[in-house]
């Protein structure tokens, strides 16, 4: 599909080619017209998109199918990443809810923390969050042949982490304030209705915490050795200490059975 | 203490006795080979052909196949206690989920008597003034456009010529104003989904995937198809979004308002896992709400979430059951952005729905219609969106009826299966269908040919078309746009002032 780039393409101060990435001032620019010209920019082959002064504008890096890097200065709106399928986003600060909604391929990288359901019904790709996320973080992440989403949260989470997880990898570091100290993990409902896929948690839980759907068992080394390649990216992007990160427990969350529902009906 | 009850005897009757014409039967064991719930069987040494009984769906799959009429399938006459109460379906339900400690499961629309307004209306013809048209020897137009219509039109001229300034937003365009309403791959099979598409793309018309995703083979009628995203979000990728002519946004379903749904493990085959995206044998969980819609705001979040990821270039529909408030809720959804808004009523299909729920919540869409199609009108949004209707359509003066009322197109499910072969056992649930439509069985699928069945669909729509054509010729209207929202052209029969008022027509007479 061909994209027009917006008329403001032109204007000085708006849209301006910088070394050869593009540089956007999103400020007071409508969503519609901040992604038309990002998409137009990713679209000519643009190899970085600097977007600065955003502000609530949804939808960033939907629609677009190349790996484009976006790099974001300020709040994204909500369903940043939207069906996304191969952009690199790199967010300076916090982001809000619909993190990765739906998305199949790329990268999203936030130096802050997020809203509710980050990476909902996520098929592939990575995300990285510093600190905390709201509800229901990974509900309905699933995975598909070699697509195998991983969110890391560097924080903690709120209730129905995982909720009916189908697939993929969910990593909760526990850190508070990026010192690397354990906390109690509070949310509840954790894996509710899961049928698939992997939470690793820093810390403890107590078992009325974890939905009937999921088991809790502490995590082996052969298990942690699953999750040290994204804790170290982790610890590259946020400058986080890996090893000792590593060195804490870790609790491995999975499916009872990934049929939850098979004996419900008469046949 | 809870779980199923093996090796004693059920106290369930069965549902239908099978009287085998013996003088009839030639051996030929046609029925043993088609039946798939294991019914029929030939025994070699008493060179006889034997029932079980209790197996038996009564989907006249060996009665109609075989080549001697010998079989007669009906209802079991036994009967219980008289009752007006306790009647034979409640104790059978009873006795079946005292034995096996499970939730009811059906297929299909549901099947209790609710009033089916259809049947109550009639429509007008002309006589003396007003001439009725003879769609046969004048044109006749049944194209409908589905999409957003801008609140007012601005011609201006180009080179002298007139040009059209407003800018229209992305529209479908039905050469008839029926669809084929959303059906997963995976509640029927391959044949069946091709059947589908063929049918839509010779018909100039839509089909809609439901929420299974699209097969990569059928990508090339995807002018013709309608993509769903649905709560699971199962095979939503790039580019399932960018092959569709339009995506639909389910929130609910007639059979199943309020409910999420389960494809169980055993019917997530390779196939069926390939087109899904999810691994095979695992339970597909749709969960009853989509998580990232929990408002009307978060509705709009999602519609423009489609939008950007097409690029602005299609309709964006939003489907949901018809309940107590499907009015106010439409109103917002037309607020949200949906250009196009369907409505599903009470007696509308499934592969799978819990009975209880299915013939029991929700309204009838005749009533769902005239609510919604009023208030966009009092509201002065009613040109933001169309208004799609499924849930009962079975013939084409129910199609004339309801755009009458003031639809402006409708989806046809169970009636395109049933052109299929479909012969509404409502077991569709146990993917044992042996037309070959509710399966993923490859013995069973390979029964129904998507040449023969895109043919038998197009024949249906052909046939349906022409006979709206002629009802609309005798009112003397020769658009179907004519038609629309005209509920003068309808009268109630034995319908209370309550339902008259609510669906805005007079009675006959009147």
């Amino acid at each position: 599909m061909k994209i027009d780039v917006d008329h403001h393409a032109g204007l000085p101060g708006v849209f301006m080619r910088v070394d050869g990435r593009v540089k956007i001032n999103a400020r007071h620019l409508h969503y519609r017209e901040l992604n038309n010209m990002i998409k137009g920019a990713a679209s000519e082959g643009v190899e970085e998109i600097v977007v600065e002064n955003v502000f609530g504008q949804r939808y960033i890096g939907s629609g677009i199918r190349r790996p484009v890097r976006i790099v974001i200065h300020g709040v994204p709106g909500n369903d940043l990443g939207a069906f996304m399928d191969g952009p690199r986003i790199t967010v300076d600060r916090n982001a809000q809810d619909g993190v990765g909604n739906t998305m199949n391929s790329g990268l999203i990288v936030v130096h802050g923390r997020a809203g509710d359901i980050v990476a909902m019904g996520m098929r592939g790709g990575r995300i990285f969050i510093r600190d905390g996320v709201g509800y229901r973080a990974a509900i309905h992440m699933k995975e598909y042949r070699k697509l195998r989403p991983v969110l890391v949260i560097g924080g903690d989470t709120q209730d129905f982490l995982g909720e009916y997880m189908a697939g993929g990898l969910v990593i909760v570091l526990g850190l508070k304030g990026g010192k690397g100290k354990r906390s109690r993990f509070r949310a509840r409902h954790i894996g509710t209705g899961m049928h698939g896929g992997l939470i690793f948690l820093r810390g403890e839980i107590e078992e009325h915490q974890l939905g009937k759907e999921a088991v809790a068992v502490p995590a082996t080394q052969e298990d942690k050795e699953l999750i040290r390649p994204f804790v170290e990216e982790y610890a590259g992007y946020f400058a986080a200490d890996a090893a000792s990160i590593m060195g804490s427990d870790f609790l491995k969350i999975y499916a009872r059975s990934h049929r939850p529902f098979g004996g419900l009906y008469a046949y | 203490m809870i779980g199923r009850l093996e090796g004693l005897k059920s106290y369930l009757l069965p549902q239908f006795l099978i009287d085998r014409d013996d003088y009839r039967c030639i051996r030929c064991e046609v029925c043993a080979r088609q039946c798939a719930f294991e019914v029929h069987w030939y025994d070699e040494e008493e060179d006889a052909v034997f029932a079980d009984e209790s197996k038996c769906v009564g989907c006249l799959r060996c009665a109609t196949l075989c080549p001697t009429n010998a079989l007669v399938v009906r209802h079991n006459p036994t009967q219980h206690p008289p009752n007006a109460n306790w009647t034979r379906e409640v104790l059978q339900n009873i006795y079946k989920q005292s034995e096996t400690g499970g939730v009811l499961l059906t297929g299909m629309g549901c099947d209790t008597d609710y009033p089916i307004y259809w049947d109550r209306i009639v429509l007008d013809a002309s006589q003396v003034t007003n001439p009725s048209i003879d769609p046969l020897r004048e044109p006749m137009e049944l194209r409908t456009y589905l999409g957003a219509k801008p609140d007012a039109l601005k011609v201006g001229r180009k080179g002298g010529k007139p040009s059209l300034e407003t800018r229209i937003t992305p529209q479908l365009k039905l050469e008839t104003p029926i669809m084929f309403s959303a059906i997963s791959y995976g509640a029927i099979s391959y044949n069946a989904c091709e059947s589908l598409a063929r049918a839509a793309a010779e018909a100039g018309t839509y089909y809609n995937t439901g929420e299974g995703g699209l097969h990569r083979n059928l990508y090339k009628y995807g002018e013709h198809t309608i993509c769903q995203v649905a709560s699971g979000r199962f095979g939503v990728h790039a580019d399932y979004l960018e092959v569709a002519a339009a995506l639909e946004i389910k929130i609910g379903q007639g059979a199943k308002p309020g409910i999420g749904g389960h494809l169980p493990g055993e019917k997530v085959s390779a196939e069926i896992s390939r087109t899904r995206m999810i691994p095979k044998g695992t339970d597909a969980l749709s969960p009853a709400p989509h998580h990232d819609i929990y408002s009307i705001e978060d509705l709009a979040q999602l519609i423009y979430a489609l939008k950007e990821a097409t690029h602005w270039s299609k309709p964006v529909s939003v489907k949901i059951a018809a309940v107590h408030n499907s009015a106010a809720i439409a109103s917002g959804m037309v607020r949200a952005g949906a250009d196009i808004i369907v409505l599903d009523g009470i007696r509308g299909g499934t592969g799978a729905a819990p009975t209880m729920i299915r013939d029991n919540v929700g309204i009838p869409i005749e009533l769902a219609l005239a609510a919604v199609d009023d208030r966009l009108r009092q509201e002065g949004i009613r040109n933001r969106a169309s208004i799609v209707v499924a849930g009962g359509i079975r013939s084409s003066a129910d199609v004339v009826k309801a755009i009458a009322l003031g639809a402006d197109a409708v989806y046809i499910g169970t009636a395109a299966l049933v052109a299929l072969g479909c012969h509404v056992c409502q077991k569709c649930y146990t993917g044992k269908c042996n037309w070959g439509i509710a399966t993923q069985d490859p013995y069973l699928s390979k029964r129904l040919n998507p040449e023969v069945g895109a043919r038998r669909l197009v024949n249906l729509l052909r046939a349906w078309s022409h006979e709206i054509m002629e009802m609309l010729g005798g009112m003397g209207i020769n658009a179907i746009e004519s038609l629309r929202g005209n509920r003068l052209r309808l009268r109630g029969v034995g319908l209370t002032r309550e339902e008259l008022d609510i669906l805005g027509i007079k009675h006959a007479g009147a």
